[in-house]
């Protein structure tokens, strides 16, 4: 971190809107139009092609039931760690925010194994059209739970310092989203037929 | 916050070389990295122009500085020039190099809200830059599927035969995206919040609303094409089967996900260029914008109306013919508001006292020459007469009076406009002119001979017409050629104002704070501005074009001055 | 007007022809008005010693009338044009008169073969009548078209029809014309569809029904097309020569529009 002063012109507020809040709920809007686009085309192909559904039906839905339980834990750890910084007490918002982090490896650890077995029976991302959707929604979903971690890590170890608290909420807030699109996800990948 | 609490920046030490050019978070060092990294671009694009030109207006002869133009190498050719055209100079020139200049000091704040993403923004661009340009170098040579590289022959390197470059051409376009999402949201997020205290919404300068809408406009439109373009990516090198029919995929989605972003990209440029063409208007009639409001009012209806033209690139492309018709609607439908503003600004003209000084004759010649790109569109969103006219040079002649006014003449109107601002020092008149008549005219021999060869039935992306009888008629050649010629006077003229552009820096009069009288925030700093830009940050009193109010010493009134 | 430019050789060229003529007069007019008012404001108000500039906000009544005015007109305008310009879409993409003949139209890279269903009026029978470049056509029939394409997008454009259609893999695209002037006219592709893509000509022959009826009995299938040699000749490292190949091919063309050749993926 620089030792340089922030801008003016991050600290102004115009809007009343915090610039850091601001800034993230626009990153989310983006994000909302790629996976939207992503998953309106999915739909649509699904709604048109009802053979799919068969090929849906080899999903390990337990897989993705105890993933969407553990994203939505991970999630309250990210609210408390919210709640934790507005009381202004930094180490404890970055245990939990190291917490929730640790909610997203155990996910990405299950997807791991998830689609290893699905290989194993064939299914990659080329055997057709259900699967060639599966493995690029929740790929797509996967990267960004990834990137969200390496980020909730580094707001973490600033938290510990009583440093930028402000952004333990921005992350929450980018990690609810990345929850919300896997509560899409699920019933359109798994439960579906 | 008063503004005498807020100083801008702290006691500053001058940087090294690596950290004030090349690692710089200053919003106007990374608009220069932007605006030279497009220029050098657009010396790219423009040659590849060249080479293509002297194909068809010289047939299979060879080109001074290529070699002969086959087949493979003009579909090449015309995809990069194209592809670099919209993506690697209108775009960071007009949006990221002149939206990183102006935003801070036009709304009166030391820097962008996020200096460290603002840098990543330009890094990411330029590794995309490194990325289409080194596809040139790979085997197969670049890719050559158009610029709008539908699938399947963008998807199967078997059939466009340009594998690598065909990757690269995606990848690079994919992180352009990126680029310009992160460096659009940060643009958003300062104007909605950094403005000077005073500064109220409707105060804020029409270049800074155009900035900020086009940004929000390519955010909405472009997450479908992204979510499309790892589709094809994945098609290309994962053999997955999204656009592959064979396999249960649609090349028409495709086109739908790409048009729904390319037609609101076109508005994504034309804002900023508009913005641009607004503010020197004022400028140089002394005039007040006519009906600000109204303004505002048709960009948003314009903004809104272009996500749902995008299907008039598609009239014949094997769409339901009567969606055909719902299309055709929307797209005269968004004439209006277009025609609005152009009113607009003509009419802010009227009682004014107009100096022709470079700029206004750049931003005026934007008017005369965009007119013309706007009413030849009306052929093509007629849904009955496109069906001739499509893919034809009539077309291209068409996107060239309007996106030569956007990237070009827009652009050398913002540079001619805001350089004594940049580095302090004036252009030269004399060469400014002699540059400015020596685009325009050229320009319009180019592109009016390529609208009757189009009538005629010349098709796009066609290398030679040799095959074609009705094609091959000598009045039709001597067309092309003429074309040809007036593009090589184009390109010369061009000389004079590189010339004039880095001679200047050194050599240029001095500038001075305002040389052009103007009113708003970025004239009340010093040229070039400091770090920080303003030693104290100013409050604001009024909107951004108060000229010409009776009973005043001055025609103009700065957007700070208390009284 | 187009005429000028391009002979019009179909029953509904002239419609879209007329249709152009009409958006000219509109936009032209409004394009010479902008610009004759354009021109002369600078001039007007050419910056004077003495005459300083005024202060209009645009709110003004008597001056946003100036605005407002055109504003309707152009809507009016608008609404002139999108009215035949729809017709004229109609009667050429949606309403398809009954056919007299059909003929299928087969895109590949790089060539363009055709298939009519012979005398006895049925596809894929052993009469049928299969070219490859070369279109033949009787003149003042209606024919239906069925588009397919073996690989990529490709476009089936007849300018001096004023016919256009993208070809479109995995689809069959059923489009109509009717001949009404005898004559050889181009195809062109025109959708970017790989290194041939200009080297993929046609050519529609209109013929009166007599010669047809000869050019059945004694020229017809198999026809090697005549296509003109390329001026160039396509990159060295191109094994593909276009219609030479595509002729070899022809003979063994199938009804269904699955691939001629093995695409390596």
């Amino acid at each position: 971190m620089s030792a340089t002063a922030k801008p003016i012109a991050n600290t102004r507020s115009a809007t009343g809107i915090p610039t850091a809040r601001l800034i993230t709920w626009w990153v989310i809007a983006s994000e909302i139009v790629i996976f939207g686009g992503l998953l309106a085309v999915y739909l649509m192909h699904r709604l048109g092609h009802p053979e799919w559904g068969l090929a849906a039906a080899h999903t390990n839905t337990l897989a993705g039931a105890f993933n969407t339980f553990v994203l939505l834990t991970s999630s309250l750890c990210a609210v408390l760690a919210h709640k934790a910084a507005d009381a202004h007490d930094g180490p404890r918002a970055a245990k939990l925010l190291r917490l929730t982090s640790l909610g997203g490896l155990i996910f990405l650890t299950i997807k791991g194994f998830e689609w290893t077995r699905d290989i194993h029976e064939g299914f990659v991302i080329s055997s057709g059209g259900f699967w060639s959707y599966y493995y690029t929604l929740a790929g797509l979903h996967g990267l960004h739970v990834l990137a969200g971690m390496v980020i909730m890590l580094i707001v973490a170890a600033d938290a510990a310092k009583n440093r930028e608290l402000q952004r333990v909420e921005c992350i929450g807030l980018y990690w609810h989203f990345v929850d919300i699109v896997w509560i899409f996800l699920f019933p359109l990948l798994y439960i579906a037929r | 916050m008063s503004s005498q609490a807020e100083h801008a920046g702290s006691v500053h030490v001058e940087p090294g070389f690596f950290k004030k050019y090349c690692w710089s978070t200053d919003h106007k060092m990374i608009a220069m990295q932007y605006l030279f990294t497009g220029m050098a671009m657009a010396v790219i694009g423009g040659f590849l122009a060249y080479v293509f030109r002297m194909q068809l207006g010289f047939p299979n002869h060879n080109v001074p500085g290529f070699g002969i133009v086959t087949p493979g190498r003009y579909n090449a050719v015309v995809t990069m020039h194209g592809s670099i055209m919209i993506f690697w100079v209108a775009m960071p020139v007009l949006v990221a190099a002149f939206g990183n200049f102006l935003i801070p000091l036009m709304i009166g704040c030391d820097d962008m809200a996020f200096p460290r993403i603002n840098r990543l923004s330009f890094q990411i661009f330029l590794l995309s830059s490194i990325v289409i340009l080194g596809s040139f170098l790979v085997k197969g040579g670049a890719f050559g599927g158009a610029w709008t590289a539908y699938p399947p022959l963008s998807a199967s390197g078997a059939y466009n035969l340009t594998p690598a470059g065909a990757v690269l051409w995606l990848l690079a376009v994919a992180l352009e995206f990126v680029a310009f999402l992160l460096g659009g949201i940060n643009f958003t997020v300062t104007v909605m919040n950094s403005r000077a205290p005073g500064m109220k919404m409707f105060d804020i300068p029409i270049v800074i609303w155009m900035i900020v809408l086009a940004s929000l406009v390519f955010m909405a439109s472009v997450g479908p094409l992204i979510a499309g373009a790892v589709m094809l990516l994945f098609d290309q090198t994962l053999s997955t089967g999204f656009y592959d029919p064979a396999r249960g995929g649609d090349p028409l989605l495709w086109q739908h996900l790409f048009w729904f972003f390319g037609h609101p990209e076109v508005y994504v440029v034309l804002l900023p260029a508009m913005g641009i063409v607004a503010e020197i208007l004022a400028v140089f009639s002394r005039k007040k914008l006519f009906g600000y409001k109204s303004m505002l009012y048709s960009t948003w209806a314009v903004g809104i109306l272009s996500f749902v033209v995008w299907a008039h690139h598609q009239f014949v492309a094997g769409i339901d013919p009567r969606m055909a018709n719902v299309f055709s609607v929307t797209t005269l439908l968004i004439s209006i508001p277009v025609a609005e503003m152009v009113f607009l600004y003509i009419a802010t003209l009227y009682g004014g006292s107009i100096r022709l000084d470079t700029p206004m004759l750049w931003a005026l010649g934007f008017l005369a020459e965009f007119l013309i790109g706007g009413v030849t569109g009306i052929f093509l969103g007629a849904s009955g007469t496109d069906i001739y006219l499509h893919d034809t040079y009539f077309l291209i002649a068409h996107f060239h009076y309007t996106f030569v006014p956007i990237a070009i003449i827009s652009v050398f109107a913002a540079i001619y406009f805001w350089y004594p601002k940049m580095f302090g020092r004036m252009l030269n008149e004399t060469l400014g002119k002699i540059h400015f008549w020596g685009t325009v005219i050229p320009f319009n021999v180019i592109f009016i001979p390529l609208f009757i060869t189009g009538l005629a039935g010349d098709q796009r992306r066609v290398y030679s017409y040799a095959q074609f009888a009705e094609q091959s008629k000598p009045a039709l050649q001597h067309l092309r050629t003429t074309s040809t010629i007036a593009l090589l006077v184009m390109l010369s003229f061009q000389l004079f104002f590189i010339v004039n552009f880095f001679w200047s820096m050194r050599h240029g009069k001095l500038a001075g704070k305002n040389p052009w009288r103007s009113t708003t925030l970025e004239w009340t700093v010093p040229s070039p501005p400091p770090h920080g830009n303003f030693a104290e940050l100013p409050t604001v009193y009024r909107g951004p074009y108060e000229y010409g109010l009776p009973g005043r010493d001055d025609d103009y009134w700065p957007q700070d001055a208390p009284h | 007007m187009l005429e000028r430019y391009l002979t019009a050789a179909s029953s509904y060229a002239h419609s879209i022809d007329h249709l152009f003529i009409l958006i000219a007069v509109l936009v032209g007019f409004w394009l010479l008005v902008a610009e004759a008012v354009l021109f002369w404001l600078i001039f007007k108000y050419r910056a004077q010693e003495g005459r300083p500039s005024r202060h209009i906000t645009g709110d003004e009544k008597e001056l946003h009338r100036w605005i407002t005015i055109p504003h309707m007109l152009v809507i009016l305008c608008d609404i002139a044009i999108i009215i035949p310009a729809i017709i004229v879409w109609y009667n050429i993409k949606q309403a398809m008169p009954p056919a007299e003949q059909t003929v299928r139209v087969y895109a590949q890279q790089w060539a363009w073969s055709f298939q009519s269903p012979g005398p006895d009026g049925v596809f894929d029978t052993a009469d049928d009548v299969r070219t490859v470049g070369e279109l033949h056509v009787t003149v003042n029939t209606t024919y239906h078209f069925e588009l397919m394409s073996r690989d990529v997008v490709h476009s089936f454009a007849v300018p001096a029809f004023r016919l256009k259609q993208d070809a479109l893999p995995g689809r069959t695209i059923i489009g109509w014309f009717r001949p009404n002037r005898v004559g050889t006219y181009d195809i062109q592709c025109t959708q970017m569809c790989g290194l041939g893509h200009a080297l993929m000509a046609g050519r529609v022959i209109v013929e009166t029904p007599q010669d047809h009826a000869a050019w059945l009995l004694h020229g017809a299938n198999p026809t090697m097309a005549e296509t003109r040699t390329p001026s160039v000749s396509p990159d060295a490292s191109s094994t593909r020569s276009g219609g030479l190949r595509a002729s070899l091919e022809a003979f063994n063309v199938k009804a269904d529009p699955t691939p001629v050749a093995e695409v390596r993926r």
